[in-house]
């Protein structure tokens, strides 16, 4: 070892596994990501010991077990919470977050929504499977109104949210949109994750195999797919279909429309895709029932992070007022002499 | 900054100066009338004349009830002595009255005989009315047991800042200082501690640092000057204990032991918090020495403020949360997961009247079984009590080293009491400080996350970013030693078992019990947090009396000391009064099977001496 100047760190997936069995129930749509994550980290050359995933309650909060660095399984719906004041006081470590729709935007909305406007340099990641699996089958905010589940056996009567929507209207800096099937684009979107500074929201979309097999057929299915996934590219055209022969442009009513290429349409006239433009991530996170779904990064935008801005204060409070002198706090303000 | 107090300048016309051995003076007005300010500085001026003293500030919830309302009175009473004294006193023997409302509110608390100063100014046939008075009180021989000296302090106070070019709301918004300034005269205290508060305060507002310092001395000058006083009254300095000294309240002191403990622990703070009354002056003390390595988080609710705190605190900051009773509950799920993972983790409980929103700005002691009991399953922590505002300072450092060598939560107690009551106090010195020593553990050899220290079980402190020590903790059961989730039957009640032995361990740092009085006798009286001061003094006097009852206070209410039991076989009778209806009473008495009886008040003010008196003789005839 002393040889080597700067060791290379070789980390391999096998070094990101831990020891312990993965209880998720086999054909869970958790073990693909679970995968995704282990063979992407050994690119980014962090040491295991710099990496702390964080998670609340639920299948998907069980992921830190699984991985071989450090790992707090905390309580329903408040790891964004406990995530921030880790990041907050250690600035220097990478910390990921696991959550799922339940925990996250049920319980733990209010938690989701001010990690993400502080833009706090965590990564989100939220498992979205539209049911509650540990609980044995309820539905979720994300379930489909009307959805049949044991606790509403005539049908829900909650409007689902949508989960990009919410990360937008919370100022999120980074918000992108994976399938846990899409083994590549989950590894690039990671990837994207991690090299944005500032908070990172990905909604994977992900099967529940027992409760609420399907949920997102039509996107991940080999045949339908295409007419389903709308790939977002940065400064690409949205071209999307089977052959690639649709594309959505901004119709004169200002909506979005489908329409189909070269029926006198060409791609110059289609949206064209802009990380930056909030107005672009907003019909996009809008997209009606008639549209494909996106995949890929919504919005990613610079600015200051909670954790620089609050280091940055003391820096600049230690320059201004010098380091903290106890004795001095202490004696302050008018002090007289008991002989 | 430092201090030179000058002497008063003399008074022109010789006057009687009347020596007393202890005042108790009461200032009210409008909530908007700046009567906790003229309060607070008559307090710093003397605390810096040297007296001993205690104040209770008692002001409504509301920040500017409407004016002249009953509701809308808020006060400020303080208790100054040549001699040692512990309560704001029961009844006050000066009233500075700013309106009728505020007049009507006190008067039922005035001495016979006491003094009785009203801005003549405020009495309008409207606020008489307001305040449900049917003619005026200054004219209708009602107030013929007390002195009155009705002045006209709004007007005065007018002509005191005249030329200034202020309009007349922000002029007369000095009326408090000229109150201050004249009531100051009349009991010999330095005002220039008061002028340069107001230098510092106004800097930026040249015109009403000018504008409140010419209030103060018109104040100053008319009781000086006017025949209406022909005598001022002198409280010599009190025989303190030799040191240096300052005026504290209880927030300052608990902002202070905290900020104090992170730096003999050399570590990080992490204050996370989510404003809440009384508690919130701790966060923006606290949030105003960044340069000290503190980290305030301002969170989006109760939940967030200490989850970001057990998040530092699993990094290896000193991670604090601040709050009050409401807020309290909605931190335990928190904490739970804290007694779980095993990571040091300070709240402050600044407890208020409660339940629910109850009455937030009124003292009370009622969240003691919930801090103990209040959550899932068996989930013990170390629960501790300041007894007076300075000693906030002391028990809030305490609550972090504990905290630290225990891995272990600590919840600590003040109440609205203390937070905003002051006293002086004698200042620490650092060097004296005990040193909190955090070894966070490095070493991968032989590593598992549950390995327990033999003395203390604590499990070791690992910091992520350590490397070799990667692992997880979790809020599901664990297997001991490796830290692996386990449903174990066996195992579950062996890892419950631990975690309450480790808590019943803290036991070990126990200082010995001090007894007030004799060590055996009759009656034994046991208090906690605030009620010390009206306790020391209510047994003292009985005591006096040649009567025999004694006096144990607990800072320490989980664990109990363990010399407590011992002490309470040494006397025939315990009673247990508290601001709740009996929760360290069930504690006594279900842990030492004695017959304790209990003293409870829960009106959301302090114990009066007197009252407590009256039950201790009560049962010493008994």
């Amino acid at each position: 070892m002393s040889q080597a100047a700067t060791p290379m760190l070789k980390l391999t997936r096998k070094d990101f596994m831990s020891d312990q069995e993965v209880r998720w129930c086999p054909g869970c749509g958790d073990y693909a990501i679970l995968a995704q994550m282990q063979k992407v980290l050994p690119e980014l050359g962090i040491p295991r010991d710099q990496l702390v995933f964080v998670s609340g309650i639920g299948c998907a909060s069980r992921f830190p077990y699984y991985m071989n660095t450090y790992g707090f399984h905390t309580i329903h719906g408040r790891a964004p919470a406990i995530a921030t004041g880790l990041k907050i006081s250690r600035p220097e470590l990478h910390v990921w977050v696991v959550t799922g729709d339940g925990d996250g935007l049920s319980i733990g909305g209010n938690h989701l929504i001010h990690a993400l406007r502080r833009n706090v340099d965590i990564k989100i990641l939220l498992f979205n499977n539209r049911i509650y699996g540990l609980t044995k089958g309820q539905y979720s905010p994300t379930s489909e109104l009307g959805k049949v589940t044991k606790s509403t056996p005539f049908g829900s009567l909650d409007y689902p949210i949508n989960p990009i929507e919410i990360a937008l209207g919370a100022e999120a800096t980074f918000v992108a949109r994976s399938v846990d099937v899409e083994t590549k684009h989950l590894q690039e979107t990671l990837r994207r994750a991690h090299e944005h500074k500032g908070s990172a929201f990905i909604e994977i979309l992900q099967n529940c195999n027992v409760f609420n097999d399907g949920a997102w057929e039509p996107i991940t299915d080999r045949a339908t797919k295409g007419d389903h996934q709308l790939v977002l590219e940065q400064g690409k055209p949205l071209v999307f279909g089977k052959n690639r022969e649709k594309g959505i442009r901004l119709g004169k009513d200002m909506n979005p429309e489908i329409v189909t290429l070269g029926e006198g349409v060409d791609t110059s006239q289609l949206l064209v895709h802009d990380e930056t433009n909030p107005s672009m991530a907003y019909i996009l996170s809008r997209l009606g029932p008639q549209f494909p779904t996106p995949i890929g990064v919504f919005r990613a935008v610079k600015r200051m992070t909670y954790d620089e801005g609050a280091n940055a204060q003391i820096e600049s409070a230690k320059k201004r007022l010098g380091p903290g002198d106890l004795e001095a706090i202490l004696n302050r303000g008018d002090t007289w002499v008991v002989k | 900054m430092t201090t030179h107090t000058e002497t008063p300048p003399r008074p022109q016309v010789p006057k009687r100066t009347e020596e007393l051995d202890e005042v108790v003076i009461r200032f009210a007005g409008d909530s908007g009338d700046g009567m906790q300010l003229a309060g607070m500085q008559f307090t710093n001026e003397t605390a810096v004349a040297g007296t001993d003293l205690a104040t209770l500030p008692d002001f409504p919830a509301e920040i500017r009830a409407p004016a002249g309302t009953l509701f809308g009175v808020s006060g400020f009473q303080v208790n100054f002595s040549s001699h040692d004294i512990f309560t704001p006193g029961d009844n006050p023997d000066v009233l500075v009255m700013m309106n009728p409302a505020a007049l009507k509110v006190n008067l039922r608390d005035l001495k016979p005989g006491g003094i009785i100063i009203a801005d003549t100014a405020e009495f309008t046939e409207n606020n008489l009315k307001k305040a449900g008075f049917a003619t005026s009180p200054l004219e209708d021989g009602s107030l013929a047991k007390y002195q009155v000296f009705p002045v006209d302090i709004t007007q005065m106070t007018l002509r005191a800042v005249e030329g200034l070019n202020l309009n007349t709301k922000v002029a007369s918004r000095c009326k408090n200082f000229y109150a201050l300034g004249l009531t100051s005269w009349l009991f010999t205290r330095p005002i220039d501690p008061t002028i340069r508060w107001i230098e510092g305060r106004f800097k930026k507002t040249p015109e009403l640092v000018d504008a409140n310092i010419r209030a103060l001395k018109a104040g100053y000058h008319f009781g000086e000057t006017a025949e209406m006083f022909a005598v001022q009254y002198e409280v010599k300095p009190a025989r303190l204990v030799p040191g240096k000294y300052r005026n504290i309240t209880g927030n300052s002191a608990t902002a202070l032991g905290f900020i104090a403990a992170a730096e003999r622990a050399g570590l990080p703070l992490f204050l996370g918090s989510y404003p809440i009354t009384p508690a919130s002056d701790v966060l923006h003390e606290v949030a105003s020495y960044k340069n000290f390595n503190v980290y305030t988080f301002q969170a989006e609710d109760e939940i967030a403020a200490v989850g970001a705190a057990l998040g530092a605190a699993y990094g290896g900051a000193i991670g604090i949360c601040t709050t009050s009773g409401p807020g309290m509950l909605l931190k335990q799920e928190m904490i739970n997961l804290a007694v779980m993972v095993e990571l040091p983790l300070i709240i402050a409980d600044i407890q208020r009247a409660g339940p629910s929103t109850g009455m937030p700005t009124k003292t009370e002691q009622a969240d003691l079984l919930m801090a103990i009991y209040g959550r899932a399953s068996e989930s013990p922590v170390v629960v501790l009590a300041p007894a007076t505002p300075g000693e906030c300072f002391f028990m809030a450092f305490e609550a972090v080293r504990l905290a630290a060598k225990y891995m272990v939560p600590v919840i600590y107690m003040s109440d609205g009491y203390l937070a905003n009551g002051a006293e002086p106090w004698k200042i620490p010195k650092v060097s004296e400080l005990p040193q909190i020593d955090v070894q966070f553990r490095t070493s991968p050899e032989g590593f598992q996350p549950y390995l327990r220290d033999p003395e203390t079980l604590a499990r070791a402190w690992v910091k992520p970013g350590t490397p070799g020590l990667e692992h997880r903790i979790g809020g599901l059961a664990k297997e001991d030693v490796t830290g692996h989730v386990s449903y174990d039957p066996i195992n579950n009640e062996k890892m419950v078992r631990l975690r309450a032995e480790k808590v019943a361990r803290v036991a070990m740092d126990i200082p010995r019990t001090d007894v007030r009085g004799d060590p055996s006798g009759k009656l034994l009286v046991i208090g906690w947090g605030s009620t010390y001061g009206a306790l020391v003094e209510a047994t003292e006097r009985v005591r006096a009396q040649g009567k025999s009852v004694s006096h144990v206070h607990l800072r320490y209410l989980n664990p109990l000391p363990p010399d407590l039991k011992e002490i309470i076989r040494r006397f025939e009778r315990v009673l247990v009064p508290e601001l709740n209806t009996g929760q360290l009473l069930k504690i006594i008495r279900a842990e030492y099977l004695v017959d304790a009886k209990g003293m409870n008040k829960i009106q959301g003010y302090p114990f009066k001496v007197g009252e407590l008196m009256q039950k201790i003789q009560e049962l010493l005839e008994e």
